[in-house]
C-alpha cells in the first residue's frame, strides 16, 4: 500500500477568485433592483453595455498579452468591474459612455499594469473618473427619482435615451448635488429638504437605494468576502467628521443619516473600497484605508468642486496603499512588535 | 573623442537619442503645451532654435571656459538665446507669445539643452555641434507636434486650430475639423492626456525598435552574442 503523499499548501482557500467574484455580483443584485425601481430601466441597459465591452476588452487584452482566454475571462473580475461602474453612471448616460469608461478602466487601468492581480488602482473608478472629467455635464444628469415626475422610464424608454441620443426624459439634481448648489444660495438645510427631492433620511430613492446595497453588502462582510475594517472605516470616515459639523450647526452641515444615504456611500464603502487588488491588506491598515476613503469623501462633498466624491477618495487612497502597508504589517507570533521579518 | 559623423548624430536626435521618447529630457513643456499642434509646434521650434544657437556658442568657447565654471556658463549662454527668442516671438508671434506663456522663458530650464551642452557641444568642432543642436530639436519638435496631433484630435476634434499664429494669415483656412460634431473629449487635452499620451508614445517607440531588433536578428540567424548589437 502507498500513501499519497499530498504537497503543501495543504489549506486550501475556501474559494477561488472566480467565486469570490460571483458572490459579489449576487450582492449588488438587491442595489440594482433599487435602482430599476427608482430610476428605471436604463441601469440594465448600462449593465448590459459595460459587461458587454468589458468582455470583449478582456478578451482582446489577453489576446494581446498572450495570456490563456478561459481561464482569466472565467474569473469574473473584469465582469465585476463593469458591473461596478454602470451601477454608478445614470442611468440615461448615452451608451458610448458605458462603453468608452469599461473600456478605459480595463485597457490603462488593469491590463497595462499586467492585469488582474495587478493594478493599484480600481479599474472601476479609473473609468468613472475619466468619464466625470471628461463629460461633467452628462455625468451629472441622473433621472428624476420614481414618484417625482410620473414613473421611472421603462426598458424601451431608456433604450430610447441612451441609443437614441439625447435624454428626453426628465432629469432632477441629485440630492447631493440640491444641497451644494442651495447651501451656496444661502439657504438653510431646513429649507432645502422641503423641496420635493427629499425623503426622511436623505434624497427619495437614494436612500433606499443605500440601504439595499448596505444589505448586500452585509452578506460580503458576513461570508468574509470583504473585510469589515474597510466599510467600517469608510462609514467612520464619513460619518464623524459629518456628525460633528452637525452638532455645530444642523442647518449648515448635513449630518451622518444625510451623508450615509446619499450618493454612492455604501456602494463604496461595500463594494468599490473592498477591491481586494487595490485596496491595503494588512488588519490596521484596511481599517486606516477605509478611513482615509471617508474621510477624504467627506471633505471634498464638503469643500470641493464635484457634489460626490467616493471615486475619487478610492483612488487617492489607492494610491497611499503602498505606504500605509509598509507601517502597519501585523505583528508576527513570537517576535516583537516592529522587529519582524522584513 | 572622435566626432561622430553627420548620419549618426542625425539618427541620434531623432531617433536613437531621442530627447523625448528616450532620454524622457524636457518633460515639463512637452507635456504643458502640447495640446494643440499648434502650440506643439511653437515650442518645438523656439526650443530648437536655443538649441541650435547654443550648442553652435558652448562648442566655439569650449576651449575657454574652465571645467569648475562651466556649469554656469552654459546656463548663461542658454539663458541670452531664450531672452532674445522670446523677444522675438513677442514682436513678431505675439498671440503666440501670450498663449505659451512662462513656457517660452522656461526654455532655459530644459535639461535637453543643458545635457546637449554637456554631453556634445563641449566636446565637439561648432560645425558637428551646431547639427546636434538642429537634430535634438527637431526630434524633440516631432515628439511634441505628434502628442500635439493626438491630443487635439482626441480633445476638440480639430487640427492645425491657430495655424495662423505661426504662419501668417495665409494659414487662417487650415483648421480641419477631422471629426465634425465632436463634442471633444476634455481628458485628452488636460494634463492626464498629456501624461497617457506620452506613454503610448514610449510604448509604440519601443514597440518599433523591438520589432528592428527581432528582425535583424531573425537576418543574421540568431549569432551568438546578438544581444551585443542592440
Amino acid at each position: 500500500m502507498t500513501l499519497r503523499q499530498a504537497v503543501s499548501p495543504h489549506l486550501r482557500p475556501p474559494r477561488t477568485v472566480g467565486g469570490t467574484m460571483r458572490l459579489v455580483l449576487y450582492a449588488l443584485v438587491p442595489g440594482v433592483l433599487g435602482q430599476l425601481w427608482f430610476f428605471g430601466a436604463g441601469v440594465l441597459w448600462q449593465i448590459g453595455l459595460a459587461t458587454a465591452t468589458a468582455v470583449a476588452t478582456e478578451a482582446a487584452m489577453l489576446h494581446l498579452r498572450g495570456r490563456p482566454l478561459a481561464l482569466f475571462l472565467r474569473d469574473w473580475s473584469a465582469v465585476v468591474t463593469a458591473v461596478l461602474l454602470a451601477v454608478s453612471l445614470p442611468g440615461l448616460a448615452p451608451w458610448w459612455m458605458a462603453v468608452l469608461g469599461t473600456a478605459f478602466g480595463l485597457v490603462f487601468a488593469k491590463h497595462l499594469y499586467g492585469g488582474l492581480g495587478h493594478n493599484p488602482f480600481n479599474p472601476a473608478m479609473v473609468g468613472y473618473v475619466v468619464l466625470l472629467v471628461a463629460f461633467p455635464r452628462l455625468m451629472s444628469q441622473w433621472p428624476a427619482p420614481a414618484g417625482l415626475a410620473g414613473g421611472a422610464p421603462g426598458p424601451i424608454a431608456a433604450a430610447h435615451a441612451i441609443f437614441g441620443g439625447g435624454v428626453d426624459a426628465v432629469t432632477a439634481a441629485t440630492p447631493l448635488d440640491a444641497v451644494r448648489t442651495q447651501l451656496g444660495q444661502a439657504l438653510t438645510l431646513p429649507e432645502i429638504r422641503q423641496g420635493p427631492l427629499w425623503g426622511a433620511l436623505g434624497g427619495r430613492g437614494w436612500a433606499a437605494i443605500n440601504g439595499l446595497y448596505l444589505a448586500g453588502g452585509a452578506v460580503l462582510v458576513a461570508t468574509r468576502t470583504a473585510d469589515w475594517r474597510i466599510p467600517a472605516g469608510v462609514l467612520a470616515g464619513i460619518g464623524v467628521p459629518a456628525a460633528f459639523l452637525w452638532a455645530i450647526d444642523p442647518s449648515l452641515h448635513p449630518g451622518l443619516w444625510f451623508h450615509w444615504a446619499s450618493g454612492a456611500t455604501m456602494l463604496g464603502a461595500f463594494f468599490i473600497a473592498t477591491d481586494p487588488v487595490s485596496a491595503a491588506t494588512t488588519p490596521r491598515g484596511r481599517l486606516i484605508f477605509g478611513a482615509g476613503i471617508g474621510v477624504l469623501t467627506w471633505l471634498i462633498r464638503t469643500w470641493g468642486g464635484y457634489p460626490d466624491a467616493i471615486a475619487f477618495a478610492v483612488l487617492l487612497m489607492n494610491m497611499a496603499v503602498p505606504l500605509i502597508d509598509r507601517y502597519t504589517p501585523p505583528r508576527i507570533y513570537g517576535h516583537p512588535r516592529g522587529g519582524g521579518h522584513d | 573623442m572622435a566626432t561622430p559623423g553627420a548620419q549618426r548624430i542625425l539618427a541620434d536626435g531623432l531617433w536613437h537619442n531621442n530627447a523625448g521618447l528616450v532620454q524622457l529630457l524636457g518633460l515639463c513643456p512637452l507635456l504643458a503645451v502640447s495640446a494643440t499642434v499648434v502650440n506643439a509646434l511653437g515650442l518645438g521650434l523656439a526650443t530648437t532654435l536655443t538649441l541650435l544657437a547654443s550648442n553652435t556658442t558652448v562648442s566655439l568657447l569650449r576651449r575657454q571656459v574652465p571645467a569648475e565654471v562651466r556649469i554656469p556658463v552654459y546656463v548663461l549662454v542658454i539663458a541670452t538665446f531664450v531672452t532674445v527668442i522670446g523677444m522675438l516671438m513677442n514682436a513678431y508671434f505675439h498671440a503666440l507669445y501670450g498663449i505659451l506663456g512662462i513656457f517660452i522663458p522656461l526654455i532655459v530650464t530644459n535639461c535637453a539643452i543643458l545635457g546637449r551642452a554637456e554631453a556634445f557641444a563641449s566636446r565637439h568642432p561648432a560645425g558637428p555641434a551646431a547639427l546636434d543642436g538642429l537634430a535634438t530639436g527637431a526630434g524633440f519638435t516631432a515628439v511634441l507636434v505628434v502628442l500635439g496631433a493626438g491630443r487635439e484630435v482626441l480633445g476638440r476634434g480639430t487640427l492645425f486650430h491657430n495655424a495662423h499664429l505661426i504662419l501668417g494669415d495665409w494659414a487662417r483656412g487650415w483648421e480641419i475639423a477631422v471629426l465634425p460634431g465632436y463634442d471633444g473629449f476634455l481628458l485628452a487635452a488636460l494634463p492626464p492626456g498629456a501624461f497617457i499620451g506620452l506613454g503610448l508614445l514610449l510604448a509604440g517607440r519601443n514597440a518599433i525598435d523591438a520589432r528592428q531588433r527581432r528582425r535583424r536578428h531573425a537576418r543574421a540567424g540568431a549569432p551568438a552574442g546578438g544581444e551585443a548589437a542592440a
